[in-house]
Parts: C-alpha cells; structure tokens; sequence
C-alpha cells in the first residue's frame, strides 16, 4: 500500500468517525472535552457555531454520529453524544455576549429568505453579520418551521425553541411572520439581491385511494398537519381509540401526541416489518414506554364508516419477502383481515415536497418528483439567484442536514452577491496540534473509562400523559453528563507515525490493548488486512500505512478500534507516535463566532 | 502517565483451545522505560504461552532483581509467581520444582542477575538440568543503576558515557554449551518471529533451556558504539534456523529439504521444525553448535536461533529417581510406611 500522507486532511477527517458522520461536521469529541471540563458556554459555542441548534438538536436530533461512534464497535453503545450537546445547552450561562454583536455595517445588498425553518434560519445566521439586509417570511406566526410545527412539545419545549431562534433574528433580520409566500414572481420582482427558498416538505402523503377515505374525513387526519393544528393549539382533543398508520418519527410524534390529548388506546400499525420501520429506535422505544402498542405486516384496506362516522379500519395481513436486490415485496399471508376499531385515524406515511406558489416560468428548472434542479455543492437553481435548502432542495431529511445545507447556500449566496465564482468553495479550517506536555502527559485525558452508556431520566409516564407540555426526558445532570462525557474515546486526538523517528522497538505493538498496530511487509490492502495482530474485517475503516522502514517492513495500523489511548506514543522512546489533536471545522460565510481552542 | 491498560480488547480476538483470551496471559502495565527491549519479550512470553493453550495456573514464574527480573509483574498475572533474592532465582526454582514437578517453572533473569551475582546458582542448575526455561533478558548494562556495563558487555563495546568496555565479556551461551545445557538459544527482543517459537520450545522441553535474549536498554545502552543496541544487533545478526514450533496435536505433512531442514521432537509429543541455514550445523550435536556459535564470533556475527537441544537428557528428578508422584503430594502413608516396612529395610542391611 502507498503510505498515507501525514497532512491528508480527509484522511484524518474520517478517523474522527461521529464528525465525519454529521452532515454539520460539528467537531463532537472537542465539544465533549469542553463539557466533562465544566466549559459548558464553550461546548455550546463550539455547537452553535457548526449546527446553530445545540438546545433543540440536543432533544430532537436524528443523531447519525451515534451509530458512527467508535465506542460502539468496542462496547455495546456509543456515547451518548446527542444527549450530551444538550448538557451543555442546559447549563450554559448568559451566551449571547460570545455571539456577535449588531448592528452590523450594511453591506447593501438584500436576501430574502423564504420560510422560517432551520435551513432559512443558518442562512441567515451565516448571512446577517457580513452586513446583508435580510427579509425573512413565514406563515406562521413564528420562526422555526418544521421545528415548532412537527415536533411536539413533550419533546421540544417551546421555550428552548423561542431561545434559540431568536438568537438568530435577533442578529437584526427582517421577520415577515404570519406572511404566505404566494408568488415567486413578486419575490423576485422585489429585487432581492438573492432569494433563499427553505420551505421544506409541507405536504403528508395521504391514503386517498382506500374506500372509505373520503366518507370519514372528519376523523381522518394527516399527520403533520395534525402535529401543526396542535401545535398552535387549533386541536386538543382527539378521539379515545387512535389509530396511527406509519412507522416513521411523524408517526411516533402522532401517537404520543394522541396520548396525551385524550387517546387512551392508540395503535400504531404499519404494513410491513419492525425491521423496516423508519423512526428512530429510540423513539419507537419512547412510544412503548407510553403504553402505546406496535403492529406490523397490516397493510390498511379500508375505512370503515357505519352512520357517516369512521368506526375503524379493516386490515389485511402479509409478510415480506426481498428479492436479490434487496427490494421488497408484501405478500398476503391468506390469513382473515382484521378490524381495528377507531374513533380517529391519524395517517403519517410520509411526506413530499410541494411549490405551488413558485410560477413555472421564471427559470427555475423543476426536476424528479417536482423537485427543484439544483447543483449539489452550490444549491443555486438554474435562475441564478435562486438557492433552496432544507426539506426544499432534495426532499425530505433532518434538521442537521438542513443546517449544513444552509451553510452551504449562505457561502454560495455570499460568493453570488460579490460576483465570484461559486465553485470556489472555502477551504475547512483545520489545526493538527500535539497533546504531548511532558514524557508521558497528555493535554486530554487518555484513560479509558469503563462505564456503560448512562440512561436518560424521564419524568413519569402519569405525569408526561397528562400535559403535552412536560417535557418527557429530563436530560442528564451535570456529574452523569460528566461521566457520560468521558466516555469519549477522543477520536479527534489521531495517533501521528513518524516512521523516520522509528527504531522498530515494537514498544507500540506489545502495549496496544486492541492489537491495531502490525510491522510486516507491505502488500496489497486486500492482502494486509489479512495479516495484522487482529483480523481488519470492517473495509469502511482505512489502514494507516507508513513508508518502509529499515527492516523493510511498514507499518500498518487498523484504525477500526483504536481507543485513541495514547499508550503507543507513551510506549514509544523516540516520539515517533505523537498524539496530535485534529480540529476540522467546516468554514462558514462568516465566522460568527470567536472559537476559543485551547 | 497511564498506569492502567484499557480493559477493552479487538472485539474480533478469539479464545485459543482453553478458553483464554490473549489479554488472560498479560499483567499489569509496566513501569519500564519506554521502549525497553524487556517489554517485548514480556510480549512474546504472552503471545507463546496463549498460542501453545498453557492454562496459566500452571505455570510459575520466577525472578531475581532488577529490571529483568521486574517483568514477571508485567506477564501472567494469572500464573503462580515468585520474586526472589539478587541472583538466587535458580535455588527457589530447584526447590520448587523439587516439591512439585508438575508445574512448569519459568525463570526470568537479566546479565547482572545470572552473569554477576548470580553465576554460580547459573551454573549448578545448568549442571543439574532442572526442568525449566530461563530467560536472560541481557542488554549488556546494569540499566536500574543508571547503565554500568555488566559482565555480558562486548570487550570495547561503547555505553552511554562514550567509555569502551576494557573486560571480557562473559558468553552466557557458550557457557551453557560447556556446562552441557540440554536446549541452548540465543534471540533478540526485536525479532518476535524468531523469538515466540523458541519460547514455546523451550516451554515444552523437558530438562534445562536457556534462551539468552539479547534486549537493547534504550535509555543506556542503546547508543552508537555499543554492541548491544537495537541497530548494531540488527545489522550483525545471522540466524542458525528458522524455526518452527509444531504442538503435538497437529500432523506435520510438510515437504522439505532434506538437507535444510530437520525436526526434533520433544517429551510432549510437540515438534521443532528446523530450515537451517547452515548445512554443516547439527544443533542435537554439541561439537558442531560449539564450531558454529565459535565460527559467528570469529566473523563478528551474533548468531541467534536454537544453537543446541538434547531432548533426551534426563532431568533432575530423573537423575534422582525421584517418585512419579510430585514430592509435595505425598501424604503421611506413603512417607511413614509403618514398623513392618522399617523392619524389612534394616533385615536388608544385617
């Protein structure tokens, strides 16, 4: 193998596993050091810069650098990372003063941004301090979007929510609430210097095809639609018999929401197996906890009305078979359909995108599913001073996509607005910085605790159902939120070889505890890999390979399952491994805040 | 500095035959300088005694003073062990082999410990052939006193304060040679792949075997000059064979070289598989490893690998006739037989 390039930023990128899995890249490890250090105003910055959202994604993240973590490829579960960020949102202190401060010189140019979700809300976070003039329209009455009108209140108060979108507006946006869009053409015709589309994906797929669909409409609800009214307090009550169809997190929202509203049997029933539902384990964890029962393999066939009012729902059964493809198939079992009776139905299977106040013939390309052409890296539509992100621009995703994305469109709507080349895209931010501070000291703490995963506490299932305003889960308290913190592996402080400095002790090899390191002859990857101290079985994780060294071996290090120790550099007598922290941040329009790296 | 190893392991590692983990084998995290030639032989002690499926309680593990003789605390933590008196390990392994011959008696000692102070226990258990393996980790220096050379240092080999050694070394090997060791080796903690096997040879040998594990000290004498540095071992170093270490349950069905390669086959079945590089050596013949290890030191070679075995030379309690029974299980009965056997002893001497 070629021997990796000690300044291959990439490379190093991906060792820091759970960073490299965030679309945000938000520098977890770092962050977590902050917090088991008590620096919680900086681990929420370090947050606040990347993802804009450290209170609300601290609660509602989709969280994909948790199955990422290293740590649970050498214990059972990863670190509790999503949990954590809210650590240090709970405990933060007066922050505003390390965000920046208006008013800022204006810049003359103006952006509109429509739709007040979190890929609007980057947008104009990133923006506003380079001095742009920025108009912000909503329908509703506040900023958020999908945040306040889809995810509960059990899960995400509102007070969290109001704290950290205000934090936004109040960098001096122009707020346009209670404002429906109807009209690109008049947006555009307002002159705006840019226009930032983040409306998301509005519009819940219903089941307009089964019989019955329409006779029982008035006990029939789709799902984000519901959340919505609920939200703002149109609905309070539901009937006490709930059926929610769909195994997604707008279905675990439904059926929890219903419980609290009045629902005392509330089912959910999908059409194909547990194993293929889309919703968060955890969350499908937090529905049973709250009585809420799950079936599966029961496509709906009907609704069925007796005396104009829906009764319940007749459900086939079937059992899945894949093909060599992986595709699948629901294949009826033959066993008898089975009613479900039900006072109200609550459909949540999905949703789509939808423009219908964008005019088709001012020169924005809609493609696939009536989805918007868009250049992947910039976000510029094919009118040129069109960008869309979020749920917007490629369908329905997650907050934290949303929030990179809108960083992304804040760059290319910066480098539009001073007419330079949108391809030219900022360079990361990235310092390689030694932790060694005497023969065998570290600057981060290098043991390794043996703690499992801590639980969660919630508040009691009696108390949660009976307001929809208790928040369910109670976050960690600071000593487990420490404790939980140092079960960080610091994947970010990488093991640097040196070959040059070697003397082929094999100090690094003996001490290892996961046996990563093997001196051997060099050979192919494939080959390699099957010559190692351990077996290298996961191709997803690179092997770092040094130059030869005088015995003409290399040496090869499976990063798979290194505990990022430090034994091998505290074993080894020339400091040909060092222990060296790696800090990749992704460069934003603006840096908006003052990051303190010490 | 850490003084705890992470108790995690590679998920994918596999118990060998007795249901142990490589990390079974291991001890606590050692305090030995950085890059000690010890700790990699520490290593290959763990690596040979998981690969061979020693259940670790039956092992014990020896040791005198000094840096050498600290690592029994850094291997087998599961094993019985027994750190003794500067220079006297030999005399507590006689006396436990003596009392329980079922055990396998692995002794752990530096230059100092077995070429200085320790010479003469060194060469009554040699004569004895006490059945154990003894390890001399020799990097040529008194290294826990700040790197005075020892006995071992090469004549006008150069430590630490630019000095050459004005004595004559003591050749730990050659010595055991003369005394009629019956398994006599010679490794470098820097070269596993020669070093593992030999261990698990010697482990498995019936009788004495030394193995003189030359172990760079790099705080004091791993500098340019000295003879015993982990460049000057490397560039110097000639090997007598390959060598292979067979356990007794495998079938060898391997095809070789007549000439090159030979086996020997030990007490327990278990087999040394040789590819020499030298066809005019014979390690069961003592007159031509003594030509070959003389050869290497006239052309300047450190000569590693197996030098010598006998495997057929009885052991101290075969040369004493001892009982099969291990001393220390000998109840009241069997050593008080009663009047009626006293009298028929003293009739045979009327």
């Amino acid at each position: 193998m070629k021997p990796t390039d000690n300044n291959d930023i990439e490379y190093f990128h991906k060792v820091v596993d759970c960073q490299y899995a965030c679309p945000a890249h938000t520098p977890v490890p770092e962050y977590i050091r902050l917090i088991a250090a008590g620096r919680y105003d900086d681990a929420y910055m370090i947050n606040w810069e990347s993802n804009v959202f450290p209170g609300i994604l601290g609660r509602t993240c989709d969280r994909p650098c948790e199955p990422a973590c290293r740590r649970g490829r050498v214990e059972e579960e990863p670190v509790a990372i999503c949990r954590l960020k809210r650590v240090a949102a709970d405990n933060k202190e007066d922050i505003k003063k390390h965000m920046p401060q208006g008013p800022f010189p204006d810049n003359g140019q103006r952006i509109a941004l429509i739709g007040g979700g979190p890929a609007s809300l980057t947008v104009a976070r990133d923006l506003a301090p380079l001095g742009y003039e920025i108009h912000l329209y909503d329908e509703w009455k506040k900023g958020g979007g999908m945040m306040r009108t889809q995810i509960p209140s059990f899960r995400l108060p509102e007070s969290v929510l109001d704290e950290e979108v205000n934090y936004v507006l109040d960098l001096g946006i122009h707020t346009h609430f209670n404002t429906y869009v109807s009209s690109m053409k008049e947006v555009l015709a307002d002159g705006y210097d840019a226009v930032f589309v983040g409306t998301g994906a509005p519009r819940g797929r219903d089941l307009s095809k089964i019989p019955g669909r329409k006779e029982g409409d008035a006990n029939i609800h789709i799902g984000i639609e519901w959340l919505e009214s609920v939200a703002f307090e149109h609905t309070d009550s539901i009937g006490k018999k709930v059926i929610v169809l769909g195994g997604g997190n707008t279905a675990m929202d439904c059926c929890r929401t219903s419980r609290r509203l009045g629902g005392e049997e509330v089912t959910v029933i999908v059409r194909s197996p547990f194993k293929d539902m889309k919703a968060s384990d955890w969350e499908i964890v937090d529905a049973q906890r709250e009585g809420i029962p799950i079936r599966n393999n029961m496509p709906p066939k009907e609704f069925v009305v007796k005396d104009g009012k829906l009764v319940g729902v007749l459900f086939g059964k079937v059992r899945a078979e894949y093909d060599d493809n992986g595709r699948r198939s629901l294949i009826p079992t033959g066993e008898p359909d089975e009613f479900v009776e039900a006072d109200d139905v609550i459909i949540a299977i999905g949703q789509d995108n939808s423009f219908p106040w964008i005019e088709r013939d001012l020169g924005i390309t809609f493609g696939k599913w009536d989805l918007p052409v868009l250049d992947k890296t910039t976000f510029q539509s094919t009118l040129p001073r069109v960008f869309f992100g979020g749920d917007a621009a490629f369908g329905p995703e997650n907050i934290i996509t949303a929030v990179a994305q809108g960083h992304q469109a804040a760059i290319s709507i910066h480098l539009f607005c001073q007419g330079m080349d949108l391809m030219e895209r900022p360079d990361p931010f990235v310092q390689m910085t030694s932790m060694k501070m005497g023969i065998h000291e570290w600057m981060y703490d290098s043991g390794i605790a043996m703690d499992k995963r801590f639980q969660v506490p919630h508040v009691q299932n009696d108390k949660a159902l009976s307001d929809i305003r208790v928040e369910v889960e109670l976050g960690f308290e600071p000593p487990v939120g420490f404790k939980e913190a140092m079960r960080c592996l610091n994947c970010d402080v990488q093991t640097v070889f040196e070959k040059d400095l070697c003397i082929e002790c094999d100090a690094c090899v003996d001490i290892c505890p996961t046996s990563c390191i093997t001196f051997t002859t060099n050979g192919t990857e494939e080959d390699l890999r099957t010559r190692l101290m351990a077996p290298a079985t996961d191709l997803t994780q690179d092997l770092y390979v040094s130059d030869l060294l005088p015995t003409h071996r290399v040496m090869v290090k499976d990063e798979n399952v290194c505990l990022h120790c430090g034994l091998c550099a505290e074993r080894c007598p020339t400091s040909a491994w060092d222990m060296k922290q790696f800090f990749y941040g992704v460069t934003k329009a603006s840096e908006v805040c003052q990051l303190v790296l010490e | 500095m850490s003084y705890l190893k992470p108790a995690f392991t590679h998920p994918q590692l596999q118990p060998n035959r007795v249901g142990y983990l490589k990390k079974d084998y291991e001890g606590v995290i050692s305090t030995l300088c950085a890059g000690c030639g010890h700790d990699s032989i520490s290593a290959a002690i763990v690596q040979a005694c998981y690969d061979i499926d020693l259940e670790p309680h039956r092992l014990a593990k020896l040791s005198g003073i000094g840096c050498s003789s600290k690592t029994p605390a850094y291997f087998l933590s599961n094993s019985h062990g027994f750190n003794s008196v500067h220079g006297r390990m030999p005399s507590i392994a006689t006396g436990a082999n003596l009392a329980n011959k079922n055990l396998i008696y692995l002794g752990v000692s530096g230059d100092g410990d077995t070429a200085s102070i320790g010479m003469g226990q060194f060469v009554h258990v040699i004569r004895r052939n006490l059945n154990m393996t003894y390890i001399v980790m020799n990097n040529g220096c008194y290294g826990l006193t700040k790197g005075q050379d020892s006995a071992t240092a090469d004549h006008g080999s150069i430590n630490k304060t630019g000095q050459p050694n004005p004595f004559q070394a003591i050749d730990l090997v050659g010595m055991a040679l003369e005394l009629n060791a019956s398994f006599v080796a010679r490794s470098f903690s820097g070269d596993k792949s020669q070093l593992v096997p030999l261990i698990k040879a010697a482990l498995s040998h019936q009788g004495f075997s030394l193995i003189d594990v030359i172990s760079p000290c790099v705080t004091f004498n791993n500098n340019a000059g000295s003879t015993k540095s982990y460049d000057y071992v490397r560039e110097y170093m000639q090997q007598t064979a390959q060598v292979d270490f067979v356990p007794p349950r495998k079938a060898l069905s391997v095809d070789y070289d007549q000439d090159q390669s030979m086996e020997v086959t030990l007490f327990d079945g278990s087999e040394i598989l040789l590819t020499k590089l030298k066809p005019e050596w014979d390690p069961t013949d003592r007159h031509s490893a003594v030509n070959r290890i003389n050869n290497a030191k006239a052309n300047g070679e450190i000569l590693t690998g197996l030098i010598y075995i006998n495997s057929e030379a009885p052991d101290l309690h075969g040369l004493l006739h001892t009982t099969d029974t291990p001393l220390n299980q000998l109840q009241e009965q069997d050593l008080c037989p009663g009047t009626t056997v006293l009298e028929s002893i003293n009739d045979s001497f009327r």
